[in-house]
């Protein structure tokens, strides 16, 4: 197995959080949020991966046949799950906050200080 | 008959069931029939869990569900286990769930008009998240429930959400609680790979198999970077003060009483059960490094909460220095230190609960939770100030409190190998309680000059909040005075009864041994093989818990009366005093500056730190 999909999967998550530390709007801070957790998928899809391996479910396939790990599939289907319902929630926020503060610039937000 | 096994998928799937039926029901039901629902289903909820506690004993139930059990010792089954440490933690938890169901009654009259099932649904989904989270046994679980609990603070953090400081604060404590989630889980995914397990116990037999490695170290800082960020460790912990200051005050008693803490009991679980193997994380490695967190974590916090003016923020900041503590004891990794957390954790979910729900009052009568502006206010209200007194006093660690008990027991079994950590203790409980009493004196008893209005440096008033009842007129409902008062006797009973102590000593002799956990899951029985640690009181406990107390009522004294004292003394200290205000306090003040860019920056640098000092 090759290191390079770790590596990918780490660069992204250093992209996302890059974007995070350096956005002025918070929409896009959200977006970084879920580039940053799509490294997550990188790396699970990488852990399960065999090489020749197909799909996992044995309709008309021989049972010893090389397949990929479903596990981490189930793992990554899971992620996606609650990364959608997260990005949902945060947008449904970022809207409010653009509504009650009238910017979305997280420079401009300083209610809560010291 | 239920079997016990059974109780365990039933505790996670009673709240999530009730939140299923309030969403149904919500909308056409009255609202007092809606409160009596969502009582009946949390009290059910505590029978199911005292149930469970009292069958498990001292032994561990596990359920493999749906009956995935494993064959040859090789499972693709997902695993509850319960033990003493994590079914108290859920009965804690839904004790107070209980408390708060109750104390919100009468709470959000008005919003949403349109669905009342909302904001209890929301709270019984919490409940599920947090109950799930102390009973599993998996890794990848732990991460769902994590995220369940996570997502659904956010959405009761901001609840409100026409006000504007609430969604701010839950946008922050989203994005960086899911970015801590998200590293958990490319830390399981590392572990996946080297083990091709998910259940703790099975990891741990494979983690034995492999010698310790740079990825195994990776993986583990990655998994506790999550645990850590709900736990509020520094440099962590910029989300939950902003959180907590804006969350209502039903939520935040659950937010600070339990919610915060299941960061600590996560990262103590997953380093006993997964990685504390022959072949695992190094003790000593780890307990240099997550004491010394701790310890900074309690010293920021305590230093930052006698800053605040904005009450619910003060109690926020309160919240990290006591979690710091616990992490701290927890991390001597004995079981003494073990069993004296979680003395502390209880009696700090009642306390602290207690102490927000009367600042909850205070926000109904008053609109306000500012300590300068409600000087002298509080007078018309004689019981308020005696349960915030008392609380701050709890806090503080007086004995017979249950909070002195688990820091007397903390301190005796961390004094050997760390001659200072009393001191860090006393001096953290003394000043969080200190900043409490200040408070409370100012507000009920109108002591002191009037304090300052304005400060040119970085602060959050408490002023000008929504209240959250709508009529001031009317009477204090009664359950807003009956529940902080009840919450505050089991914290007394904590210290005062041999009963807890005992169960906690044997349940954390249970908790940091991995064979016994180990074996259970697997299906055999085990016990424990280290004596059982003694956690009762002894005079020095009691005299450190006097000392601190002590130490609490100078400290508030100091800062109310000290103004007007006339002494030769008072010039030089408050120099000084000025000049650690200036060079310490206000750069400190000033990192906390509410900016999301900078929480997630120092996320990344916290990340950064933990590895250098865990692989290295």
């Amino acid at each position: 197995m090759t290191v390079l999909p770790f590596l990918t999967a780490g660069w992204i998550f250093l992209a996302g959080v890059y974007g995070m530390v350096t956005s002025r709007d918070i929409v896009h801070a959200v977006g970084c949020l879920a580039v940053a957790q799509s490294s997550t998928y990188v790396l699970l899809l990488t852990v399960g991966y065999r090489r020749g391996g197909i799909a996992p479910y044995f309709t008309d396939t021989p049972l010893r046949t090389r397949t990929v790990d479903p596990v981490v599939q189930a793992l990554a289907l899971t992620d996606v799950v609650v990364g959608a319902t997260v990005t949902a929630l945060l947008l449904a926020l970022a809207i409010q906050i653009r509504k009650r503060h009238g910017t979305v610039d997280p420079d401009a937000l300083t209610g809560l200080r010291g | 008959m239920v079997r016990t096994a059974d109780l365990l998928p039933l505790a996670v799937a009673v709240p999530l069931l009730g939140a299923v039926v309030l969403v149904i029901t919500g909308r056409r039901l009255p609202r007092p029939a809606i409160d009596a629902l969502v009582t009946v289903w949390a009290a059910l909820e505590v029978a199911g869990l005292v149930l469970l506690w009292l069958r498990t004993g001292d032994g561990h139930s596990v359920s493999w569900l749906g009956g995935w059990t494993p064959v040859h010792g090789e499972s693709v089954g997902i695993v509850l286990v319960g033990d003493r440490i994590g079914i108290g933690l859920a009965l804690l938890t839904s004790a107070l769930v209980l408390a708060v169901v109750v104390y919100s009654w009468r709470y959000f009259d008005e919003p949403p008009v349109a669905h009342a099932g909302t904001f209890p649904a929301l709270l019984l989904l919490f409940e599920a998240g947090m109950v799930g989270f102390a009973l599993t046994g998996d890794l990848f679980d732990t991460f769902v429930f994590f995220e369940l609990m996570g997502a659904v603070a956010y959405a009761l953090t901001g609840y409100r959400i026409e006000d504007p400081r609430p969604v701010q604060g839950a946008l922050v404590f989203g994005v960086v609680n899911s970015l801590g989630a998200y590293c958990s889980l490319l830390g399981i995914g590392l572990v996946y790979a080297r083990t091709g397990e998910l259940g703790f116990a099975q990891i741990g037999v494979q983690l034995t198999r492999h010698r310790p490695d740079a990825l195994l170290s990776v993986a583990f800082v990655l998994i506790v970077t999550g645990l850590l960020v709900k736990a509020a460790v520094v440099p962590l912990h910029f989300w939950l003060p902003d959180a907590h200051s804006v969350a209502p005050t039903p939520v935040c008693m659950l937010l600070s009483g339990v919610m915060v803490e299941f960061g600590v009991y996560g990262v103590a679980r997953v380093y006993w059960v997964v990685f504390s193997g022959p072949h695992g994380i190094a003790e000593p490695h780890l307990r240099a490094t997550f004491v010394t967190a701790g310890v900074l974590t309690a010293l920021v916090g305590a230093v930052m909460c006698w800053q605040q003016r904005h009450l619910k923020r003060l109690l926020a900041f309160s919240t990290i220095g006591h979690v710091g503590l616990f992490l701290a004891g927890v991390a001597l990794l004995t079981p003494a230190g073990t069993a004296g957390v979680a003395l502390y954790v209880a009696a700090h979910a009642g306390v602290k609960a207690a102490l927000f729900a009367t600042t909850g009052v205070l926000l109904d009568r008053f609109g306000s939770v500012d300590e300068h502006g409600l000087y002298r206010r509080g007078r018309e209200l004689p019981f308020v100030g005696a349960l915030f007194t008392v609380g701050g006093l709890a806090l503080a660690g007086l004995p017979p409190f249950g909070t002195g008990l688990g820091k007397a027991v903390v301190e005796h079994s961390g004094q050997e190998r760390l001659p200072w950590l009393p001191a860090v203790f006393v001096f953290v409980s003394a000043l969080t309680g200190g900043a409490v009493l200040r408070a409370g004196v100012r507000i009920f008893a109108g002591a002191g000059p009037r304090p300052r209005e304005r400060y040119a440096g970085p602060e959050t008033t408490g002023g000008g909040e929504e209240p959250e009842i709508r009529d001031p007129r009317r009477r204090i409902p009664v359950p807003m005075l009956a529940v902080p008062a009840v919450l505050l006797a089991p914290a007394l009973a904590v210290g005062l009864l041999p009963g807890p102590g005992v169960a906690l000593a044997h349940a954390a002799r249970q908790f940091t041994d991995r064979t016994a956990y180990t074996a259970a899951a697997f299906g055999h029985h085990v016990g424990p093989s280290a004596p059982v640690p003694d956690v009762g009181w002894n005079t020095e406990g009691v005299l450190l818990g006097l000392v601190s107390t002590v130490m609490a009522v100078l400290f508030a004294a100091v800062a109310v009366w000290g103004p007007v004292l006339r002494s030769p003394l008072v010039g030089p200290v408050t120099a000084v005093c000025e000049g650690v205000g200036r060079r310490v306090i206000v750069p400190l003040r000033r990192l906390h500056s509410g900016h999301l860019g900078d929480y997630v920056a120092w996320l990344a640098v916290g990340v950064a730190v933990l590895l250098v000092a865990m692989t290295v």
